[in-house]
């Protein structure tokens, strides 16, 4: 393939699991290099997407090219050269660690000799090294998920697939495998992943697509997403229960949006000090009043909505 | 030089077993030594000592030890086949991994099956040797049975996959061990010449593929064994693991790529 053409590209890609359509046209392109994100509720349609660039689950409609490919009918080469970090793990339990890169790489054909070479680097890489020769069963969940990203990298992929890599695990080791993974994006791996945590996204993403009920919501840098979809600023007043439901009609003119929770008031603007000044002005007390920037978190909840998905 | 993709599932297959054989062998052995001591020794002394005369000039326990060598293999291939493929797609997840390589899941399932026909092969060998202790082979041709057994076992394993694969829970499985694994261990004509059976259940066991391997089996360890009719049954035995094969590979297909 030209080096310029998209590792991956989309155009209409649909899936559907008999009357459900759980992916719904979409287009995106990742090029080579990129660090890019599927951000969403449950749902969403992420981990269907996600399986269709695997090349492990057919397109309904559409089309889709991996590394200048169709899955429909390259599917093996096609995984021959990526590698995937599931959602939930896939580690043989019974062998030890390093059995575990061995027995997988296996599975591409990798003569063993080889395979013991990786093996030692990618647990040098992951901090597995002392664990080596350990069964995998008594393993913390964070070294498990290390070991099955070791475990995907056996091939050496052009293309890595990451389905919620953190979730579940601990803040020490969420950023033990952040570091890791910012590293092969360092190194030059594209990496693709899923994720509902707003600051992996942030941490980890070049580039991210929003989606909600099988569709792209919305799409960009975290940073033109957070200037697209939010304020800069946010100001959080908190109220005593029951007193949300004060009148702020005195900052009306510097608010682009007010957001009313249970336990607190959110007030979108550019210049937050303005409007704290205006409801002192107003009369208003709330009991605490934070300003912070706009995260990526406040442009999910606005297009996502705060609606529990089940 | 690259080596076929069943293989290189086989191959993770072999190292699991690597760690479990020990305890493995010992319930290889266990399962003869339990059988024969228990029935062809005691039962068995019996039956000779009145002359029932139903066994073709042998012994009762040279007659039931091939018969039970090809039953155990059906035991434990579908016991291999239940509860490890269900895990392999719920619990353990082996497959779903291995599907994320260029590993397909036609791949996954012959080099499955394969393992299985492995230690079915290595299981009759087993029990032909413990047989052999007992007293109960008369020749070295009996051999030959072991593999006949090994296809057997293949013959219950191949379905067996397909059916767990197919499955979300294994409440199924302790059903089916109990009301049609046991009843066909108990009436293939294992422990009493089919003949003996009511002429309306004769034709269920002429259908179902342990009474082929069972009989075959026999008819080697005898000595007899020959013409048509060892064909026929090796046919039937086969017809069972190909139809058994491409289930299996559909199921797998529908679960791994949907």
């Amino acid at each position: 393939m030209p080096p310029d053409e998209p590792l991956v590209l989309a155009r209409g890609l649909t899936k559907r699991f008999g009357h459900f359509t759980a992916v719904d046209a979409i287009d995106f392109s990742i090029a080579r290099g990129e660090s890019f994100g599927f951000l969403g509720p449950n749902g969403a349609g992420k981990s269907s997407t996600m399986r269709m660039v695997a090349a492990v689950s057919p397109v309904t409609a559409g089309t889709l090219r991996i590394l200048g490919r169709d899955p429909a009918t390259d599917g093996p080469s096609i995984r021959a050269r990526i590698g995937v970090v599931p959602q939930e793990d896939s580690l043989d339990t019974e062998l030890t660690v390093e059995e575990n890169l061995i027995v997988y790489g296996r599975y591409f054909d990798l003569p063993r000799p080889l395979l013991r070479e990786r093996a030692a680097a990618l647990l040098d890489f992951v901090q597995l090294t002392e664990r080596a020769h350990d069964q995998v069963e008594p393993l913390s969940g964070g070294m498990k998920r290390r070991l099955t990203i070791a475990r995907a990298l056996v091939n050496e992929p052009e293309l890595l697939l990451l389905d919620e890599p953190t979730t579940g695990l601990d803040p020490q080791a969420r950023h033990l495998v952040w570091d890791r993974l910012y590293r092969l994006k360092q190194q030059g791996t594209t990496l693709v992943l899923t994720t509902h945590y707003m600051d992996e996204a942030e941490q980890l993403c070049d580039r991210l697509v929003v989606m909600d009920g099988g569709r792209i919501v919305a799409e960009g840098t975290p940073a033109a997403l957070i200037r697209e979809h939010s304020t800069r600023e946010v100001l959080e007043l908190r109220f005593p229960p029951g007193g949300q439901d004060v009148d702020l009609g005195a900052i009306d003119g510097l608010a682009s949006r007010i957001e009313r929770l249970p336990d607190r008031v959110l007030i979108y603007t550019d210049d937050s000090d303005a409007a704290l000044a205006r409801v002192g002005t107003a009369g208003l007390e709330p009991v605490a009043a934070l300003t912070r920037r706009s995260t990526l978190e406040d442009v999910f909840l606005r297009l996502t909505g705060r609606q529990l998905v089940d | 030089m690259s080596t076929p993709a069943p293989v290189r599932y086989l191959e993770h297959e072999l190292t699991v077993y690597r760690r479990l054989w020990r305890s493995s062998l010992v319930s290889s052995f266990l399962s003869p030594v339990l059988f024969l001591a228990a029935i062809g020794g005691t039962v068995g002394r019996a039956i000779d000592r009145h002359g029932v005369g139903h066994f073709g000039g042998a012994s009762y326990i040279e007659w039931l030890a091939p018969g039970l060598m090809a039953a155990n293999a059906m035991q434990v291939a579908i016991q291999e086949c239940f509860h490890p493929v269900l895990g392999g797609f719920k619990w353990t997840r082996t497959f779903i991994g291995a599907a994320a390589t260029p590993l397909q899941p036609g791949n996954i399932v012959t080099g499955r099956l394969t393992w299985v026909g492995l230690r079915s092969l290595l299981l009759s060998g087993a029990y032909l040797l413990v047989a052999a202790l007992f007293g109960a082979v008369t020749h070295l041709g009996a051999v030959w049975a072991v593999p006949v057994a090994a296809l057997t076992g293949l013959a219950f394993a191949a379905p067996a996959t397909a059916w767990a694969a197919t499955r979300d829970r294994d409440d199924s499985f302790s059903s089916i061990q109990r009301f049609a694994v046991l009843p066909l261990f108990l009436f293939s004509g294992v422990f009493f010449p089919i003949s003996q059976l009511p002429a309306v259940l004769r034709p269920l066991a002429y259908l179902l593929p342990l009474w082929h391997g069972v009989v075959l089996c026999r008819a080697i360890a005898l000595g007899h064994a020959g013409g048509w009719a060892a064909v026929g049954h090796v046919a039937v035995l086969v017809a069972y693991i190909a139809a058994g094969t491409v289930a299996a590979v559909w199921a797998f297909d529908r679960r791994l790529h949907s």
